[in-house]
């Protein structure tokens, strides 16, 4: 029994259980805008767009959040005008920018060497997280929280009826920006935790399961806020046992939880469906 | 409110919208409207009817031209909320997590604080145009669980709840049974009678003189606008529709003298079907089928 409390002895597992639950919780609660908007592959670019900004902060003195930020909103609008002014389709143009500043961040990382090197940018290590670099989550999470109880409903309109919201007078520009600003301010604080590579899974896995859960938005919210933390929780948590990497064990959670929902969801899962044909057949 | 409001109308004056490709969808278009009408904008895929639909919302800046709003710009019409619209059944994703009652309140969106909290005065507004188009009983339902016609008048609802007098449908029939659609005529040309402006976009050529009073024709420019028994004329959509509309004479059909008169039919995309007086099938062409007419001829003892 005391063995299953030891991680709680450590100061470092302490940290890291709170700040991954907290940033699995902002980055669900993000997942279900992410989710019915169609951008996870935006999202999963911007993560990866992101890593150009760390080493220039770096080289700049500024905290790596907001270089990330910078980089996140960059890669954005650059892909926003490649796609406005040439014929190509989004998937390319997304597929082209993130992978330009990806690149261009592997060798800004691997010509000026920061405090952050290029393994824990990619893969995360939420195990040796600075005291400022929890500051900039606490930061970037309270600022993500706040626009986002204030302005949801907006963005709910904005993502189901875009002609209907700028019909009303929203500012649907504004919207826009400001759920690509989230997108990226979430992908930067989830960076430290698992990694550029796996944030996408955070900001996509927990909207995808509760989408399979309910028909309504404010439950969908719910349960995607508690599987992200729950999953963060649990997973830095297990991760200490396993003496494993704290992302992946994140991220495999995440990833069970969805293929359970996937089978056994009252409604839109495989097996409703499977009894749905059946009963079809029956009839 | 209503008495303090300007005398409402649309004025389309001149507008040439051209894309940022350089494709010019519309040019030199020019119509007005004014209070308490139903008019058709009627004209092929691709004339320009949701071009015309774009920059009426103000989503489109004409490239020469102007549109007006009640006598104010269209970007003043906005604030106003003067302006609903009710998308094409085709636009909407109807997997996303909303119950009807949601979409209904996102109409009063635009009247609500800065956080969007409804007041109460907003769930009896909601409540009552889910009333008014007969949804009342559906509200908790997710609006993927509804049928063609359902799906519409809860977009209706919404349109009304958004208390817009000008109101944009696009194809407003299409996937829609024939109950709902003269539950839905019903509606419009009730608020005709309340001064609404109600501009339906559609190909669906039968419907419109059943009850649209005004007609827009489209086809990269405006070809003709005015009262339906003027404008929708053969001469006016054999302009409007080109090569495009299906003619069926049936001076050369099987249908014979005991049928009365000779009928004809326009349509554009899909042929009609016909029957003679007495419910048998006819045909558009007598050519191959003289042995029907033989026989039919017996019938009556001709």
């Amino acid at each position: 029994m005391s063995s299953l409390l030891t991680p709680f002895e450590y100061e470092y597992m302490l940290k890291a259980i709170v700040v991954s639950g907290l940033i699995g919780g902002v980055c669900a609660f993000l997942s279900c805008f992410i989710t019915l908007k169609g951008w996870s592959l935006m999202g999963d670019a911007l993560s990866h767009a992101v890593v150009p900004g760390v080493s220039l902060a770096w080289l700049l003195g500024l905290p790596f959040s907001v270089g990330a930020f910078v980089a996140g909103i960059l890669a954005a609008l650059s892909m926003g005008w490649v796609k406005n002014h040439s014929r190509l389709r989004e998937d390319a143009v997304i597929g082209v920018v993130f992978t330009s500043f990806f690149a261009l961040g592997l060798l800004l990382l691997s010509l000026f060497p920061s405090n952050l090197n290029l393994r824990t940018i990619i893969f995360g290590n939420i195990l040796a997280i600075s005291d400022p670099d929890i500051l900039q989550v606490l930061i970037i999470s309270a600022l993500s929280i706040l626009v986002l109880s204030l302005k949801w409903r907006d963005l709910l309109l904005y993502c189901f009826d875009e002609s209907h919201a700028r019909s009303l007078g929203l500012n649907t520009r504004f919207l826009h920006f400001l759920l690509l600003a989230l997108l990226s301010a979430t992908a930067v604080a989830a960076l430290q935790t698992v990694g550029a590579c796996l944030v996408v899974a955070m900001l996509v896995t927990p909207g995808a399961t509760a989408y399979l859960l309910t028909d309504r938005f404010g439950k969908m919210l719910v349960i995607a806020t508690v599987t992200g933390v729950v999953c963060g929780v649990v997973g830095a948590y297990v991760s200490y046992f396993l003496n494993g990497s704290t992302g992946g064990c994140i991220v495999v959670l995440q990833t069970l939880v969805f293929l359970v929902a996937l089978v056994l969801a009252p409604k839109h899962g495989l097996l409703a469906a499977r009894t749905q044909r059946r009963a079809a057949a029956m009839s | 409110m209503h008495d303090t409001a300007p005398p409402l109308s649309i004025e389309v004056a001149d507008v040439t919208v051209a894309y940022t490709n350089g494709h010019i969808a519309l040019r030199d278009a020019s119509f007005s409207l004014g209070a308490g009408t139903i008019c058709a904008l009627v004209g092929v895929n691709g004339s320009g009817k949701s071009t015309l639909f774009k920059a009426i919302m103000g989503f489109l800046r004409p490239a020469k031209g102007s549109v007006s709003i009640a006598g104010l710009t269209v970007e003043a019409s906005r604030k106003r909320k003067l302006v609903a619209y009710v998308p094409q059944s085709e636009e909407v994703d109807w997997t996303f997590p909303v119950s009807v009652w949601d979409v209904v309140m996102m109409g009063r969106y635009g009247h609500m604080n800065f956080m969007r909290i409804p007041r109460a005065e907003d769930k009896r507004i909601a409540q009552e145009c889910l009333e008014r188009v007969g949804m009342a009983d559906f509200k908790d339902r997710q609006i993927g669980e509804l049928s063609g016609g359902q799906k519409k008048r809860v977009f209706l609802a919404r349109a009304l709840a958004q208390r817009g007098r000008i109101m944009l449908l696009d194809e407003p029939f299409t996937g829609v049974d024939v109950q709902t659609e003269s539950a839905i005529i019903e509606l419009l040309r009730a608020l005709r009678e309340e001064g609404h402006i109600i501009l339906v976009s559609t190909h669906n050529l039968g419907s419109v003189p059943e009850f649209c009073d005004q007609v827009v024709l489209v086809n990269r420019t405006v070809l003709a606008f005015g009262p339906t028994e003027q404008v929708f004329t053969e001469d006016n959509l054999s302009r409007a529709f080109g090569g495009v509309l299906r003619q069926f004479h049936f001076e050369q059909s099987t249908i014979q003298e005991h049928d009365g008169r000779t009928v004809k039919l326009l349509t554009d995309d899909e042929r009609p079907l016909v029957f003679g007086k007495d419910g048998h099938l006819e045909y558009t062409d007598r050519h191959g089928r003289e042995k029907l007419v033989k026989e039919r001829e017996k019938e009556v003892g001709e």
